[in-house]
């Protein structure tokens, strides 16, 4: 009886044992074990979005991971090896280009990456056997791929433009390929950088412009497009400006003639008009209808702006002596949208277009600076009237301690007087 | 100009005795000792509370206390309203002013020992008010509805819902609701002029007649030292003599509460975004800092209690410590001093300054 508890006890805590314990990953433990690169996936593998997903070797590799011999990795289990840098892209398409399985992950996941690669670039020429170009794992990483929603993941927006960098910024590698290398330093120069840099993952980087699955450089035709996917007005006004078929006609890149392509900064007022920075004298001579309209662009977005500069001053040092100049504020908010807006219809080339906004700017500003300038007189006033109130209480005080003085002179009450004498009196 | 006083004087006690409140004031005197200037405190909190219901007053003229209007009504009362900039900012300032003359004033009695027998009753009418005066600054910072006021607000009765036993139903009772929401702003409204003036109006009667049917209390020192003939107890006319005196500081006052309102407007902020995130080191009004900033270092549990509510019932029950003295302080007597209940002051002094600073920052 005792020997068949003991059974029953021993046959329930090896089942619970069973049910309990994890799967048996044999490629991890052997892998960990052998120490140098070969354990190199196996420590890397923690960390990796994979893992997280429940994931295991077997799952990319092949193989059976319960058998402790080197038949695990026998060909008649299934087992696929480390695939070469050509078989990489189809090796993680058999997962990522499967919507049914891949849907049970995330259902808005993509999986079109492999069809996108083959259109790239680096598609097409791993496909014609080139191995130096970038295949999956060259910036996603081999065992320790991260989410892209993680900021340590190597295509984080914030990370892609060093991770392209990597092949593109090195000299050695990119020989032969016939194309600068100076792409990153130009762009970490650019307002998209700086902005990116400043926390907003919503500014471009290498992808944004040339794709990242299909990564391809924009043609002269189609670089309008790649911009105009944020600056849509700018896009649509120069389309509808005379230099739309007069670029088109001579072959020049669009937005990218004025602005250039990686090194984009931030454009200035002075990039119109006539001066040593203008954009417009690259092609147009004093004298041409063109050159007057860069001219009057200027004068007219100059007038705005130092209007701007001097309402906002004015009303700063009113709103710092105490002074409610919310209104005004707001307005001239307003007045700064018509500078933006301005700014913006210069790629019309259409001079009495700017006008138009930078009129009704410069009447608002005009406007606020009036609010200020009032603001600034009725503080004065206020001040006046201050001083000549506490002149007219200064009086009051004098004369109340006069009063005073007057009643206690001679009279020892205030002082030393005490209640039954002052009541004697009375 | 004298008889015409006399005329109507006689007028008046023929009717209803008018005489004797002046026989009373005529014999209402003020005992000179080194501690004078502190006596000046009552009636400077009481002048600046009437300038509260008369700038209130003009205030509510114009106030429309909706969330939709009450930014704007306040704007339109700076901008627009010919001297509503000073009587908004002289609300404000004189509000400030009026908590710190009330602060000064209560512990200036606490270490005079004027709470001790007969004027039990005076000393808890006072702390009693001192709350209300609490209260109308924590309502009345809601108002204008800006971003500040509304964060500040959401803190505040956050700290209110800690209250042990009551907090959760103090919370929904003061906004109204869950949230602050326009509910909340109309029932602060409804505190601050009605409900609050109404106590405080009932209280500040019993305070004063207690004060006038009592007298001012003689320090426990100057009791002493007439009690061992080495000094007589000196007195001073009330009227005129003291107020007259009185006087010059509430002119003093009204230069300051000027100059203040002329050079340092009280600023309006911006309109109040319920959506909008809180402003980064969002904070109450100055005179609950300290317990803001207890409440900060507070871990989050102490034993069995959630830490905000043990700090809260902490604070509750330092309240009514604070406002049962008078019966636990027993030993002041007779020109004796309880040196225990004196620490107990400086120490609560000291708490204050140390964690208001400390909430500054």
């Amino acid at each position: 009886m005792k020997k068949s508890i003991i059974f029953v006890a021993l046959l329930f805590l090896s089942l619970r044992a069973a049910v309990a314990a994890p799967p048996k990953d044999t490629c991890i433990a052997c892998h960990a074990a052998l120490g140098g690169d070969l354990a190199k996936p196996a420590s890397q593998f923690e960390v990796d979005v994979h893992h997280q997903a429940g994931l295991r070797c077997a799952d990319c590799h092949g193989g059976d991971p319960s058998d402790d011999s080197m038949n695990a990795m026998s060909h008649a289990k299934g087992f696929r090896g480390a695939p070469k840098k050509n078989q990489i892209p189809e090796f993680c398409a058999r997962c990522h280009a499967d919507a049914t399985y891949m849907h049970r992950f995330n259902p808005q996941m993509r999986v079109d990456q492999l069809s996108e690669y083959l259109t790239s670039v680096h598609g097409k020429r791993l496909k014609q056997g080139d191995t130096r170009v970038a295949a999956c794992v060259d910036c996603h990483g081999v065992h320790n791929i991260l989410a892209v929603s993680d900021t340590r993941a190597p295509v984080y927006p914030t990370n892609v433009a060093s991770t392209c960098a990597r092949c593109h910024a090195d000299a050695a590698h990119m020989k032969g390929f016939n194309i600068p290398t100076d792409q990153f330093a130009l762009y970490e120069k650019s307002v998209h950088a700086q902005t990116l840099a400043g926390g907003d993952t919503s500014a471009p980087t290498c992808s944004t412009c040339h794709g990242n699955h299909g990564a391809t450089p924009p043609g002269v035709g189609s670089v309008a497009n790649v911009c105009g996917t944020c600056h849509v007005m700018n896009e649509q006004l120069f389309d509808k400006s005379p230099h739309q078929a007069a670029f088109a006609k001579m072959g020049l890149p669009g937005c990218v003639q004025c602005h250039s392509n990686h090194e984009i900064v931030r454009p200035t007022d002075a990039w119109v008009g006539t001066g040593p920075q203008s954009a417009c004298t690259t092609c147009h001579t004093p004298g041409d209808k063109g050159y007057g309209a860069a001219q009057a662009m200027l004068a007219d977005l100059t007038h705005l702006d130092s209007s701007l500069t001097r309402a906002a001053e004015v009303l700063n040092v009113a709103e710092r002596a105490g002074m409610e100049v919310s209104g005004p504020k707001v307005e001239l908010a307003g007045a700064q949208e018509d500078l933006v807006k301005a700014r913006v219809d210069v790629h019309t080339f259409d001079a009495a277009a700017v006008r138009k906004l930078t009129d009704s700017g410069v009447e608002i500003a005009a406007k606020s600076y009036q609010a200020g300038v009032a603001a600034l007189r009725e503080r004065d006033y206020r001040r006046k009237g201050l001083g000549l109130a506490l002149i007219a209480i200064v009086l009051a005080i004098s004369g109340l301690y006069l009063k005073i003085r007057q009643m206690e002179s001679g009279d020892s009450i205030g002082h030393r007087g005490d209640v039954e004498r002052k009541a004697r009196e009375v | 100009m004298a008889t015409l006083y006399r005329k109507t004087l006689n007028w008046m006690d023929e009717r209803f005795g008018a005489g004797s409140v002046e026989e009373f004031l005529r014999h209402k005197t003020v005992p000179v000792t080194r501690h004078i200037l502190w006596y000046y405190l009552g009636g400077m909190t009481l002048f600046l509370f009437i300038i509260q219901v008369l700038t209130g007053i003009l205030l509510l003229l114009y106030y429309r206390p909706t969330p939709n209007d009450a930014f704007e009504s306040v704007q339109f009362v700076m901008t627009q309203v010919r001297f509503g900039w000073l009587i908004r900012s002289v609300h404000s300032w004189s509000a400030n002013l009026m908590i710190f003359t009330a602060f000064l004033h209560m512990f200036s009695v606490y270490f005079l020992k004027a709470y001790r027998k007969p004027r039990e009753l005076t000393w808890i009418s006072g702390m009693l008010l001192f709350f209300i005066v609490l209260g109308f600054g924590f309502s009345g910072y809601l108002l204008p509805w800006n971003t500040l006021a509304f964060f500040a607000t959401k803190v505040g009765t956050e700290m209110a819902g800690s209250v042990p036993g009551i907090g959760k139903w103090l919370l929904v009772f003061l906004r109204g609701g869950q949230e602050v929401t326009g509910a909340t702003l109309t029932r602060f409204f409804g505190f601050h002029i009605a409900v609050l003036p109404g106590l405080a109006t009932l209280l500040l009667a019993i305070h004063l007649f207690l004060v006038q049917k009592l007298g001012m209390s003689v320090p426990p020192s100057v009791e002493r030292a007439v009690a061992e003939g080495r000094t007589s107890l000196r007195n001073m006319p009330f009227f005129p003599n003291f107020l007259l005196r009185d006087m010059i500081g509430w002119y003093a006052a009204l230069g300051v509460l000027g100059g203040l309102a002329a050079i340092f407007p009280w600023e309006l902020g911006t309109k109040a975004d319920a959506f909008a995130a809180a402003p980064a080191g969002i904070r109450p009004e100055w005179y609950f800092l300290f317990t803001f900033q207890t409440l900060k270092y507070l871990p989050a549990r102490i034993l069995f209690l959630e830490g905000e509510f043990a700090g809260i019932l902490g604070f509750s029950v330092g309240a009514v410590v604070w406002v049962m003295v008078p019966f636990l302080d027993r030993r002041i007597g007779f020109g004796r001093l309880t040196r225990v209940f004196t620490g107990l002051g400086v120490f609560v002094i000291g708490y204050i300054i140390v964690l208001s600073a400390l909430a500054l920052r």
